[in-house]
């Protein structure tokens, strides 16, 4: 970078997280700047000849206009490379564990200045290419084992490509000299170390629809409103309706390779419990700590507002980090609503015209923009390696009315709505998605992929609990008005298995040491003995079998308690299949023949 | 060195004033505004510019004129003066003792705005607090360092249930130093009365330190009369090793002054007037709960607010319930049978409740009893609306055995008397009691070994 002057002005006016400083001509949009005398970190969101209004990080208390602000002459940037896995992150990439150390204090002081990434710590670099290759941006020249999880590629860097000149194996720091690539004349000393600013994403080469399913674990999700790797989702809903719950249930389960979960303006104690619970959950796929593959940033609701907007774009760029690996990544933002009002508080501060409630009239573009990073893409490289970034945003629309700013917006953005419903979260109904409310894009494609998994039974399977689950609440309503006894006994079968469906299938249990996770196949082998079994006893009803007789199969019992089974142990899921066409055909053949309504 | 005074106030609205050619002003400074009569007022600023300082004045702006009021800028921002003798001790909402005790000579002076705690230097909050409800202990567990308020409204006994949180909350096993920091906002001096009394009667008030602002205060003092109740409790939690239980009451009003301010600087209102900031702000107080790693004492908030129109999407309550770790909400039904405390057991929610509650910490039963008590009081009020509909003839027999059941879980466990201390032991035993109306291959949420071991003897009992 080409040395600049440095752009020194004085502070002339403080409202809040709101600076403005005059004699800035020079400063770019969007620099970091370090205000006052404490140097709090800042960066320049608006500027007019030489006066810049910056949007500061930290608490402004105690600053007073003449103090002087200095322009670092460069974007807000995070720091990428090994090490980030692990890692706890405040809104602007600080490590926490680090504030706490500097401060010396539990509580976050000011003006601290500490590196995102650990300078001293070295790594055993393993190049995979050898000198005289000749290597294009993007190429991987070697890789470092970040944790036991995280192959760390070691890419070149962006606008550079060449001869290597000299790249050698061993053990480093991110900031030693790993490689030397010679363009022509030129000489590039690479080090695993980058720096990229937040607000730009990191481009790719080209990009790919989505087709392969992010497996969650949760049966609502996967078989219901399922997701894709590369896919964007949100689920809003009214507070303890359990969007975090839900949240954290996708950072354990899903079968992402990595994940980066943003605590954006939520509690700070959700936050501690992901930090402690992490570390000792195993993931079920590799038998590792969840930790191992995650890295989390937290801005809680008590923290400077500004770090908060920033804290969203630090999430994704290490997610897009990982993806330009050839990772799978999920990022998980909780909440995007309170990014959104942190949008809306600086705007305020501008005194900008508001839009719709008080939001500034860019809030569409900026979730859209957030949200159209995520993705499936063929990474830069000349391996062409295939990498994702899937996005689940939490929204937390005011009372629960969807009708909000931040809820419309998002919609418009994302394929998969998971409608959270306070009534059912009421009825300790968990997850409480709206099985009738919510909606996956991607459901017809994915049906294709599962289709092919399990003998072209799946979409059918979905299907016909889909629209079970849409007979009953029609049926629900005219109990309501004229009781059970105007149902006719199909129709109390189909409300039987829709109570089944969601009490024995769609509700499930995150604290239950085996409910909180269910495979594919267990999903599949679950929906399909329940559907089998309405199917069984539609049959037997037709042929003249009493209801009760039904409702007392010792069977039913059995299918309540599929969820319990252990994963090893599919194959008595398997065996109720038998034993309940046993079941069923020994009502008819006690006699039930003579009762033909 | 004196400070510099100032003479220029050129503008005054609302609870604000503006004074012109300032120097050396920092942002949240402390001010001094010296009325013509020798009265002292004091305020913060709010915004500063190289020319001019906007003032909030904490106890209003009635009486101060544009010619002979001076106004100082004291050069650091507002703090609490603490010493371990603050307990005990009452306080307007200034930070003034008002109890006719001498003067507090203080250790040190605190900022009250406090600094966000690292999430790193947090400690999970797991510690099972033994309030003697029922429906708190054993539906909504409530835990060391939690922050979970009461929704109520008005006419509702919200105070009642906080004093008796407040005379009997214990940690199980424990015997560390318990304190109780109040913070009065905009409650009147009968419901303030109510209090005082109250602690002083149980004996509560040697180790409670209380801030009241009342109704007829300066409204604006109500902003910073919770930030004094929260740092005297941080002093009291972190620093001298206290379990402390906050209560504060009334955040409706404080929220209200809040809006009173922001519309006195004309600011883009958020909804229903409200400024846009208000999660940030409340969040600013809510999350100063907690516990920290290393350090043995705890900030525990019991907020009280009273919804608008028992309005649970109005912004105070809907915002508080994104930012607090669940809520009690008070049902107005309940109260109208007369049934105290009138709990709605449906929508309270308690979100730290499985980490305080199980076998080394209340009773391994305790999570399985609660989701079926849950469940069967659910489908018990479900019945009975349908009852009501169609006829109690339209009810299945199982229906009807929930329909008694979530009468009798109203009258006998929702239901307990102001001065009952129920240990949790009781409280689960009685959850026990009224599962034995229930037949049990409808009991779907407790393991079968659970109901062999607490169910099965009392059903037994019933039948000789």
């Amino acid at each position: 970078m080409a040395m600049k002057e440095k752009i020194v002005g004085t502070i002339a006016k403080i409202s809040g997280p709101l600076v403005v400083a005059d004699g800035m001509s020079g400063a770019g949009m969007y620099d970091v700047v370090r205000v006052g005398d404490l140097g709090l970190v800042g960066e320049i969101i608006e500027l007019k000849g030489a006066t810049a209004s910056i949007q500061v990080y930290e608490e402004t208390s105690g600053l007073k206009p003449g103090e002087p602000v200095e322009s670092t002459g460069a974007p807000l940037s995070v720091e990428l490379g090994p090490g980030l896995i692990e890692q706890f992150y405040d809104g602007i990439q600080r490590p926490l564990n680090l504030i706490e150390k500097a401060a010396d204090s539990p509580y976050i002081s000011r003006g601290i200045n500490v590196h995102a990434i650990d300078r001293s710590r070295k790594w055993e670099f393993e190049p995979l290419v050898e000198k005289g290759a000749e290597v294009d941006e993007g190429d991987i020249l070697g890789y470092v084992q970040e944790t036991v999880l995280v192959k760390h590629s070691i890419c070149v860097p962006h606008g550079i490509k060449g001869k290597v000149k000299k790249i050698e194996k061993g053990t480093f720091t991110v900031e030693e000299n790993i490689a030397v690539i010679s363009d022509g004349g030129s000489d590039s000393l690479v080090t695993m170390l980058r720096r990229w600013p937040v607000r730009t994403p990191r481009p790719v080469f080209r990009r790919l629809a989505p087709t392969v399913p992010l497996l969650t674990g949760q049966r609502v999700i996967d078989t219901f409103f399922p997701l894709t790797r590369g896919g964007s989702a949100c689920c809003p809903g009214p507070f303890g309706s359990g969007k975090t719950v839900i949240q954290h249930q996708l950072a354990k389960w899903a079968d992402a390779e990595i994940v980066v979960y943003v605590g954006c303006g939520e509690r700070g104690n959700e936050m501690t419990d992901v930090l402690l619970e992490f570390p000792e959950l195993v993931d079920p796929r590799s038998g590792h700590p969840l930790m191992k593959r995650t890295v989390l940033i937290a801005n809680t609701s008590n923290m400077p507002v500004a770090a908060r907007e920033a804290s969203i774009y630090t999430g994704i760029t290490i997610a897009e980090y990982y993806r330009d690996m050839g990772y799978s990544v999920a990022l998980m933002a909780d909440s995007t609503s309170r990014w959104a009002e942190a949008l809306r508080e600086i705007s305020g501060r501008l005194e900008e015209m508001p839009g719709e409630e008080g939001y500034p009239a860019y809030l569409g573009t900026r979730l859209a923009s957030f949200y159209e990073r995520a993705g499936r893409s063929i990474c830069l490289g000349s391996d062409r390696r295939e990498g994702s970034i899937t996005a689940i945003g939490a929204v937390s629309p005011p009372g629960g009315d969807l009708s909000e700013p931040v809820s419309q917006n998002t919609l418009r953005v994302t394929k998969v709505f998971w409608g959270l419903d306070a009534n059912l979260a009421y009825q300790r109904h968990f997850p409480a998605i709206n099985w009738l409310l919510s909606y996956s894009l991607y459901a017809e494609k994915l049906g294709e992929y599962w289709d092919n998994q399990y003998d072209g039974e799946w979409s059918g399977l979905r299907t016909e609990a889909m629209s079970l689950l849409e007979e009953e609440d029609r049926l629900r309503e005219i109990v309501r008005l004229v009781g059970i006894e105007a149902l006719s006994r199909q129709e109390r079968m189909i409300l039987e298995t829709a109570k089944s469906l969601r009490e024995d299938f769609l509700h499930q249990n995150a604290f239950h040491e085996i409910d909180t996770y269910a495979s594919m196949d267990k999903q599949f082998r679950m929906l399909r003995n329940i559907i089998s079994f309405h199917h069984l006893c539609r049959d037997a009803l037709e042929r003249g079998s009493m209801i009760q007789d039904i409702f007392a199969l010792p069977v039913r019992e059995q299918i309540a308690r599929m969820r319990y089974e252990d994963e090893k142990k599919l194959d008595r899921i398997d065996a109720l299949l038998p034993q309940m066409k046993k079941e069923v055909e020994g009502l008819l053949s006690e006699g039930g023949m003579g009762d033909v309504a | 060195m004196l400070p510099k005074e100032y003479r220029t106030i050129s503008n005054l609205s609302g609870p604000l004033l503006v004074v012109e050619s300032t120097e050396n002003v920092r942002y949240d400074e402390l001010v001094e505004i010296e009325l013509a009569n020798g009265e002292i007022r004091r305020g913060r600023v709010l915004e500063i510019t190289t020319e001019r300082a906007l003032v909030q004045v904490f106890e209003g702006t009635t009486g101060i004129d544009l010619d002979s009021t001076k106004v100082r800028f004291m050069g650091k921002v507002l703090t609490l003066p603490v010493s371990k003798d603050i307990l005990g001790r009452i306080f307007n909402g200034r930070g003034e003792p008002i109890d006719d005790g001498a003067p507090l000579i203080p250790e040190k002076y605190l900022d009250v705005n406090g600094y966000p705690i690292n999430p790193y230097s947090r400690d999970y909050p797991s510690e099972f607090i033994q309030t003697g409800i029922s429906t708190i202990d054993g539906m909504n567990p409530m835990v060391r360092g939690q922050k979970l308020p009461i929704f109520s409204g008005s006419g509702m006994p919200h105070n009642r249930i906080a004093a008796q949180v407040a005379r009997q909350a214990t940690v199980l096993g424990g015997h560390e130093d318990f304190a109780v920091v109040f913070a009065a906002m905009g409650i009147t001096f009968e419901e303030a009365f109510f209090f005082m009394e109250d602690f002083r009667r149980t004996g509560a008030i040697e180790r409670t330190v209380m801030f009241v602002n009342l109704a007829d205060d300066p409204a604006i003092e109500r902003i910073t009369t919770p930030r004094l109740a929260l740092t005297c409790a941080e002093y009291l939690a972190f620093e001298k090793d206290y379990q402390v239980l906050v209560i504060l009451t009334d955040l409706t009003n404080y929220c209200e002054a809040l809006r009173e301010i922001s519309s006195a600087r004309k600011e883009v209102p958020g909804r229903r007037g409200y400024p846009g900031y208000l999660y940030t702000d409340l969040a600013t107080m809510y999350e100063r709960a907690g516990r920290i790693k290393g350090k043995k004492g705890s900030i525990t908030q019991f907020p009280i607010l009273t919804m608008p129109e028992d309005d649970k999407t109005h912004p105070i309550p809907d915002l508080t319930g994104y930012i607090t770790e669940g809520q009690i909400i008070l049902s107005r039904t309940l109260h109208r049978k007369g049934i105290y405390p009138p709990v709605d057991v449906m929508p309270s929610l308690s979100r730290l409740k499985d980490k305080g509650i199980g076998a080394d910490k209340t009773r391994e039963d305790h999570a399985d009893l609660m989701n079926q008590l849950f469940a069967a009081y659910a489908r018990g009020k479900e019945a009975k609306e349908l009852a009501t509909i169609l006829g109690e003839g339209a009810l299945s027999e199982e229906d009807k055995a929930f329909a008694v059941f979530s009468d009798r879980f109203e009258d006998s466990y929702v239901r307990q008397g102001e001065y009952e201390n129920r240990s949790v032991e009781e409280t689960l035993e009685l959850g026990w009691k009224l599962l034995t109306l229930i037949p049990v291959k409808e009991l779907k949420r407790v393991r079968d070994a659970y109901v062999d071991k607490y169910l099965l003897p009392k059903l037994s009992g019933k039948k000789e």
